[in-house]
C-alpha cells in the first residue's frame, strides 16, 4: 500500500510537469496546426534562465522565498520572449507555405537551441554562456524539508510543484474557456481565415499562444529543476517528446485532454518502472504513442475531424 | 516498354559499375578508401531517405533508428559466424557469403521495424511520422544501451573489417537504382501523387496508407544496410553511432539536395561528406551549422538545390540534341 502510495505520488508530480509541458504543444498545435519541435528546447531554456537568474541574484548563498519568486517569474518572462521570437523569426514567414517547410523548420529551431547551448562560451562567467554540454547545477531557493506521513516519502518541493503546476492548470482553464482572450484563441484554432474575417486580430493570439505555451514549460522547468537539480542543454529532448505524447493522448488541440494525459502519462510511467522494467522508463511513453495512435488516433477528447480540401 | 529491356537497364549500371569497383578496390590509400566508403554509405541513406521524406512527401527524421537495427543484426551474424566456414568454400570467399547474408538479415530486421513504426503513424498525417520517428530513434538507443546482449554503451567491438569499396559501391548503385526504378514504376506514381495532394489521391482510389506504409519499410530496409556496412567499415558497433546527430544529418542532406531529387540526394551526401572531412576541426559546430542551414533553406529556398528535377531528365534532351 505505501509503495502504490509512493508510486501515485511521484506519478502525479511528474504528470503534472508533463501536463504542463503538454499544454505549450497542444495549444500551439490548436492555432497553427505545428507540432513545435522546439517547444522541449524552451523547457530546457527555461531551466538555464532560471539557473543565470538565481546565480545573478545570489541564491546559492543566502537562499529565500523572495528570490524563489523572482527566479521563477524571471525565467517565464524570458521563455515567453523565446516563444514570441521563434513564432515571429522562424515560423511566421511560412504560414502560408506548405505545411512541412514549417515542420523543418522547427526541427531547425529545436536543434539550434540544443546545440547551441553546448557551443563553447562566448562570455564567461561562474556559469559561462553558453554553458556548454557538462551538466550544471541548479542552486535550491529555499530549504529542503522532507515528510514521511504514512510511510510516503515526500518533500516540500514536491508539495509547491503540484500546488503550482494545478493552480496554473486552473488559470489556464480559465482563461482559454471563460475570457475573451480565450474566446478568440478557440475560434481561431477552429477555423482561423473567419476568425480573421470576424475582426480577431489572428497575429496577436499566435503571438499571445506562444508567450502563454513557451511560459508554461518554463514554469515545469523551474519546478523540476528544484528537486531535480543537474540541467543540461539536451534536458528539454525526452520530457518534450513525452509531453508531446501526453498531448497526442489527450487529444491534440485539446486543452483538458493535455492536463488528463499528462497526469496519465505520468501515472503509468512511474507504475511500470516501479512495479515492471524500471531501466526502460523512457520507453513507456513510446510505446502508449504506438498504442495511441493504433486505437484512437485522434486521442482521448479529441474529435475525429475528415480532412477538407 | 519490354522486359528484357527493364532487365537490361536496370541491371548495366551493375554491370558497368562493379568492374570499375573492382579496379579501384584496394588500390587507394587507406584514407581516401573511407572517405569515400564513407561517402557511399551517405549516398545510401540520403537516397533511401528520400524515398520517405521527397517521394512521398512524408517527414522522417529517425533515420539513424533504422541503420542501428541494421548494424546490430548484421554485427551479431558476423560476431556469432566468425569462426564459422562454409564447407566447400575458400576463406575469404565464405566471409564474404557470410558477410552478404548479414546485411541481408540486417536490411529485413531494419525493415521489420520500419513496418511497426510506420504502420500507426502512417495512417496519420505527416507529422506524427516525424515525432514517432525521433522517439524511435531516442528509445532504440534506451533499449540498446540497457541490453546486454547487445553491449550496452559500449556496444559490439572487434569486428573484421568486411566493408570494402565493392560492396559500398555496389550498396549505393542498388540504392539509386531502386530509386530510380521506384519512381518510374505504378508504385513510384501513387507515391508522388500522395506527395502533391493526399487527399486527391485518395479520393482517385489509391491507397495512401499501404503505398505510405511500403515506401517507409523499403526506406528503412536500405537504413539498414547502411548500418550494416558502417559498423563493419569502422568495425565497432556501438550506440554513439546511431544518434540524432546522424538522422539529421541525413535530413540536412536529403532537403539540402532537394526533397524528391535523386540526383540531389547523391550530389548533397558526397559534398556533406567532402566538406565535413574538410572541417574535422570544427566539430563541435557541425550540429549547429546544420540547423542554421535547415532554417535558412526553408526560408529563402525551400526546394533545395535540385527541387525535383534529375539528372536524367535532361539526358533524353541532350540525346535528342546529338542525333539531329
Amino acid at each position: 500500500m505505501t509503495e502504490f502510495l509512493q508510486h501515485l505520488v511521484n506519478g502525479l508530480s511528474v504528470g503534472t510537469i508533463y501536463a504542463l509541458i503538454a499544454l505549450g504543444y497542444t495549444m500551439v498545435y490548436g492555432v497553427l496546426k505545428l507540432i513545435n519541435f522546439a517547444h522541449g528546447d524552451v523547457y530546457m531554456v527555461g531551466a538555464f534562465a532560471g539557473l543565470y537568474i538565481a546565480r545573478g541574484l545570489g541564491v546559492d548563498q543566502e537562499p529565500s522565498l523572495a528570490k524563489a519568486g523572482i527566479v521563477f517569474v524571471g525565467s517565464i518572462l524570458v521563455c515567453a520572449a523565446l516563444g514570441v521570437a521563434i513564432e515571429r523569426f522562424a515560423y511566421r514567414p511560412l504560414r502560408q507555405r506548405a505545411r512541412l517547410t514549417a515542420l523543418i523548420t522547427a526541427i531547425g529551431v529545436s536543434f539550434l537551441l540544443e546545440y547551441g547551448f553546448q557551443l563553447p562560451p562566448i562570455i564567461n562567467g561562474e556559469v559561462p554562456f553558453p554553458p556548454g554540454p557538462t551538466p550544471r547545477f541548479f542552486p535550491e531557493p529555499f530549504a529542503r524539508v522532507d515528510y514521511e506521513p504514512f510511510g510516503v516519502h515526500i518533500s516540500n518541493y514536491d508539495i509547491v510543484s503540484l500546488v503550482v503546476a494545478v493552480g496554473f492548470m486552473f488559470a489556464l482553464q480559465y482563461i482559454v474557456y471563460r475570457t475573451k482572450f480565450g474566446t478568440a484563441m478557440r475560434a481561431v484554432s477552429f477555423d482561423s481565415s473567419v476568425a480573421g474575417l470576424m475582426g480577431i486580430n489572428v497575429n496577436r493570439v499566435i503571438v499571445w499562444t506562444f508567450a502563454i505555451g513557451s511560459g508554461l514549460a518554463a514554469a515545469a522547468a523551474i519546478l523540476v529543476a528544484g528537486s531535480r537539480p543537474s540541467i543540461n542543454p539536451l534536458l528539454g529532448l525526452l520530457p518534450g517528446i513525452k509531453a508531446f505524447v501526453a498531448a497526442v493522448f489527450g487529444g491534440i488541440g485539446n486543452v483538458q485532454g493535455a492536463m488528463v494525459g499528462g497526469l496519465i502519462l505520468g501515472l503509468a510511467e512511474e507504475n511500470v518502472a516501479g512495479y515492471l522494467l524500471s531501466s526502460y522508463r523512457d520507453g513507456i511513453a513510446f510505446a502508449l504513442l504506438i498504442i495511441i495512435l493504433l486505437l484512437r488516433p485522434e486521442g482521448l477528447f479529441g474529435r475525429v475531424q475528415a480532412e477538407k480540401v | 516498354m519490354s522486359f528484357s529491356r527493364i532487365l537490361l537497364r536496370s541491371l548495366l549500371p551493375l554491370l558497368i559499375g562493379i568492374p570499375i569497383l573492382w579496379a579501384f578496390n584496394g588500390e587507394l590509400s587507406s584514407s581516401a578508401d573511407i572517405i569515400l566508403m564513407v561517402a557511399g554509405i551517405n549516398v545510401i541513406l540520403a537516397v533511401s531517405l528520400n524515398v520517405v521524406n521527397g517521394f512521398t512527401g512524408q517527414f522522417s527524421i529517425g533515420h539513424a533508428g533504422f541503420m542501428a537495427v541494421g548494424a546490430y543484426t548484421a554485427a551479431k551474424i558476423t560476431v556469432a559466424t566468425n569462426s564459422i566456414e562454409i564447407v566447400g568454400l575458400p576463406t575469404e570467399v565464405s566471409n564474404q557469403v557470410i558477410f552478404f547474408i548479414a546485411l541481408v538479415a540486417g536490411m529485413i530486421m531494419a525493415a521489420l521495424m520500419g513496418l511497426l513504426v510506420g504502420m500507426p503513424s502512417l495512417r496519420l498525417r505527416g507529422d506524427y511520422l516525424a515525432i514517432v520517428t525521433l522517439g524511435f530513434n531516442e528509445i532504440i538507443r534506451v533499449i540498446i544501451e540497457n541490453t546486454e546482449f547487445l553491449g550496452q554503451a559500449t556496444g559490439i567491438s572487434g569486428l573484421p573489417r568486411r566493408s570494402n569499396l565493392i560492396w559500398v559501391g555496389v550498396g549505393a548503385l542498388v540504392t539509386v537504382l531502386m530509386a530510380r526504378r521506384l519512381v518510374g514504376s505504378t508504385h513510384g506514381r501513387a507515391l508522388l501523387a500522395i506527395r502533391e495532394d493526399e487527399v486527391a489521391a485518395e479520393a482517385m482510389g489509391v491507397d495512401t496508407t499501404g503505398y505510405k506504409v511500403r515506401a517507409f519499410v523499403i526506406s528503412s530496409a536500405f537504413a539498414g544496410l547502411a548500418g550494416g556496412l558502417l559498423v563493419h567499415l569502422i568495425q565497432l558497433c556501438t550506440p554513439r553511432s546511431f544518434t540524432f546527430v546522424k538522422s539529421i544529418e541525413v535530413v540536412v542532406m536529403v532537403v539540402l539536395g532537394g526533397m524528391g531529387s535523386v540526383t540531389g540526394s547523391i550530389v548533397a551526401a558526397l559534398v556533406l561528406t567532402f566538406a565535413l572531412e574538410g572541417l574535422r576541426d570544427a566539430q563541435q559546430y557541425r550540429m549547429v551549422m546544420y540547423s542554421i542551414l535547415l532554417i535558412v533553406l526553408m526560408l529563402t529556398r525551400p526546394e533545395g538545390i535540385f527541387g525535383t528535377r534529375e539528372i536524367w531528365d535532361w539526358l533524353p534532351k541532350l540525346r535528342k540534341r546529338v542525333s539531329s
